[in-house]
């Protein structure tokens, strides 16, 4: 047993090969890859049993038939025909679907983009104008501070500040700017954005500020030196830089809004349809597979976003 | 939302109530002696699954006191409790849902019926339920799932429904209401009198209905048949043609701006009209009587063309059995047997068996719930706040004026999956 092991030791590592007998036996008892299993073992089970295999029920379950009250076992393409059904006929009008992906994916790059630029700008603060390491934690600690409350708290809070006669309403009434409260402020696709924005930005700051304090200093002096202007050394330096953090960001956010139904819900008046809101009325509905398959559809958009922003930045490489 | 996960374990549950089954009938045969303290050493506990209409502190702190059952509220939506009862039968032990989810449930297998002759008050039970008919003999609508329809089964394991009385009851019945548009008198200054006025212009951007698609699309039929613009054979089970045709006129009206949103709960509804968002919208007697305790006039305003009603009603999960059916019973005796019935009167909705619940109130608190009289003192919640002065009178009148007045009540179609489909569509457009 040891000899043939060892034999094969020789054959495949021969870097390990050519130490000493004593370490030869030690790591034919325990292989490095065994420690490399032992490490990856933990994370590789929680990702198999609370990801992967969900997801495999999620692909199959999706390919059931239903009726109104279980689940029938038996190949079935009805969940994604009953999804897009009409569709085609209705072209060149968007159906249901189309229309709700289209609303989704809208709001989904507005507070894509506006979460980019704020939480970009309050990271260069953080990791450019901040010398002193005490005040860059204090501050990022600062930042987290709306965390310590419920999500559904801090969107609710601004139901009273938006609301027709609420805060902003009676005080632009006061000063006299409007002469009658302003509707678009809550139940709207703004009311929508503002919450989502307030709610992520800082899944942006953090992952950028941490590209962007690993920034060699001396880069940004070199560019100095060579005559860079602040522009250019923001577009050539710190922004390439930052790429992987920018990227990690972007992949919370967009991953975040494109599932998420219930900001959309409550601070769009339950009038804006979000992809997760009509996975949440097919499950209402006890229409497992038809859920399972939208669920499926989801992720598929998602995942070929995040595809193509990976291929503009390899995280991988960056890291 | 404040759901409670329970992690006991099932298997343990189920030994334990085996050995107790096993000793309790080794006493009852008289065959051991020194045995039958083994029983009351299992507290009697039951796990409750329902929506918070019925569940309450009080309730279940009473019935701990007068039968030493311990209830275990699990509070969900009502579709989430269907949800549960079709995935999950087993850990609940008594249900409590409404009676159009029946359609679902029964056929699911997974609720056992109740044997009518082991309720006490079952011959009190109000003839709404029995019969159709309010005490006083008039007829109420039957559009939808009304209860009378879902009320029997053939037998005890059957999947169908019996046409006639038999002593295999689906669901004992609990609580009901006759429901209407809510509306802010203060903000409208004219009386409201017709479903119709939810679709008026006048109200554009300060309307709103229900976002649960089996009872918004009920209230857009009431508003529909209101205007002239159709007639339903039944509200409660249309056509394809007919959910067409409703989710048009409630997609235009969406698209022109008649409405500021939409509610799914509760407080949704009492914090649209409380705060001036909205001024008439569907609502549920409970959410105006909160909107008033507030301090903000508001209506539940009855109309001409009826009220829509809903009503629910407990059974048991088919894997009960034993003791723990027989503390079911107990328990379901003990909820008709006034205390429960009197606590959900006092809280605008109807006790369903009338005489216990009136023994259980003061003969003023009766005239003002259930007579429409007005109130001779001080009209108090059941957690002892103020919900009306002296002199006032009952939104819709008594009982018989506002169950008599029932149009159709809230029901699952047999296009359901085909209206679902619909009213997202609506709330996309």
């Amino acid at each position: 047993m040891t000899d043939t092991s060892d034999e094969l030791l020789q054959q495949t590592s021969p870097g390990l090969a050519r130490g000493s007998a004593q370490t030869r036996q030690k790591a034919a008892r325990l292989s490095p890859s065994f420690f490399s299993w032992l490490q990856a073992g933990p994370m590789m089970i929680v990702f198999l049993a609370f990801f992967l295999i969900p997801l495999v029920f999620v692909v199959i379950v999706s390919f059931w038939d239903y009726n109104e009250y279980q689940l029938l076992p038996a190949f079935s393409g009805r969940g994604y025909t009953d999804t897009f059904e009409g569709c085609i006929a209705q072209l060149p009008e968007l159906c249901t679907i189309g229309k709700t992906y289209v609303k989704t994916l809208k709001l989904c790059f507005m507070v894509w983009a506006i979460t980019l630029f704020v939480g970009f700008w309050v990271a260069y603060f953080l990791a450019f104008h901040i010398k002193s390491k005490t005040w860059q934690m204090g501050l990022s600690l600062l930042c987290t501070i709306p965390f310590w409350t419920s999500n559904v708290i801090r969107m609710i809070a601004w139901i009273p500040l938006l609301g027709r006669n609420g805060l902003v309403n009676s005080g632009l009434l006061k000063v006299g700017v409007i002469d009658q409260p302003v509707e678009w402020l809550l139940y709207s696709e703004f009311s929508v954005v503002l919450a989502l924005v307030h709610l992520f930005t800082f899944f942006m700051v953090v992952p950028i500020f941490n590209s962007m304090v690993r920034i060699d200093k001396s880069l940004i002096e070199a560019a100095y030196d060579a005559g860079a202007t602040g522009f250019q050394t923001l577009v050539n330096v710190i922004i390439p830089l930052a790429k992987p953090g920018i990227v990690i960001g972007s992949i919370f956010v967009i991953t975040i809004v494109m599932g998420d139904f219930i900001t959309i819900g409550v601070m769009g008046g339950q009038q804006i349809a979000a992809a997760g809101k009509i996975i949440e009325t097919r499950l209402n509905a006890l229409q497992f597979p038809a859920a399972a398959a939208n669920a499926v559809i989801l992720l598929a958009i998602t995942f070929l976003i995040i595809t193509m922003m990976s291929r503009i930045v390899d995280i991988r490489k960056e890291l | 939302m404040t759901e409670t996960t329970r992690k006991t374990g099932v298997s343990r549950r189920t030994l334990l109530k085996g050995t107790a089954g096993l000793a309790g009938f080794a006493a009852g045969s008289g065959a051991i002696t020194g045995f039958p303290y083994v029983m009351s050493a299992e507290p009697k506990v039951l796990r409750y699954l329902g929506t918070a209409v019925n569940e309450g502190d009080d309730i279940s702190k009473q019935c701990l006191k007068d039968t030493g059952i311990k209830i275990e509220y699990i509070t969900a939506t009502t579709d989430d409790v269907t949800k549960r009862v079709m995935t999950q039968p087993n850990s609940f032990d008594v249900l409590d849902t409404e009676y159009f989810s029946l359609k679902k449930l029964v056929p699911s297998g997974n609720i056992l019926a109740l044997d009518a002759k082991k309720i006490k008050e079952f011959d009190n039970i109000t003839p709404v339920f029995t019969k159709g008919e309010t005490p006083g003999g008039k007829k109420i609508g039957n559009q939808g799932t009304a209860p009378w329809k879902v009320l029997y089964l053939e037998g005890k394991d059957s999947k169908t429904f019996s046409k006639s009385a038999t002593e295999f009851v689906t669901l004992i019945p609990t609580v009901y209401n006759a429901d209407t548009l809510g509306i802010r008198p203060d903000l409208i200054k004219r009386p409201i009198s017709s479903w119709a006025e939810l679709l008026n212009p006048e109200f554009k951007g300060k309307a709103s209905i229900l976002n649960i698609p089996s009872i918004g699309i009920m209230d857009a039929a009431m508003v529909v048949e209101a205007t002239g613009k159709y007639k339903y054979a039944d509200k409660g089970n249309m056509t394809k043609e007919e959910i067409d045709l409703t989710m048009k006129v409630m997609t235009e009206a969406k698209k022109a701006g008649q409405f500021r949103a939409f509610w799914k709960d509760f407080n949704e509804s009492v914090n649209l009209m409380a705060s001036g968002e909205t001024v008439i919208q569907s609502m549920w007697s409970p959410a105006v009587t909160k909107v008033r305790s507030m301090g903000i006039a508001c209506t539940f305003q009855p109309l001409k063309e009826g009220y829509r009603s809903w009503a629910s009603g407990f059974c048991v999960s088919k894997g009960v059995s034993g003791a723990k059916l027989d503390w079911a019973y107990e328990f379901v005796n003990w909820f008709l047997s006034g205390y429960a019935g009197a606590y959900l009167n006092r809280q605008g909705y109807y006790s369903a068996v009338l005489s216990t619940a009136k023994a259980h109130m003061e003969p003023y608190e009766w005239a003002y719930w259930m007579e429409g009289k007005p109130a001779e003192k001080d009209i108090k919640a059941p957690d002892g706040s103020l919900l009306e002065k002296a002199g006032a009178v009952r939104d819709g009148g008594s009982y018989e004026d506002r169950m008599g007045g029932v149009a159709c009540w809230n029901a699952v179609m047999d296009e359901n999956d085909y209206m679902v489909r619909k009213w997202n569509e609506f709330i996309a457009a």
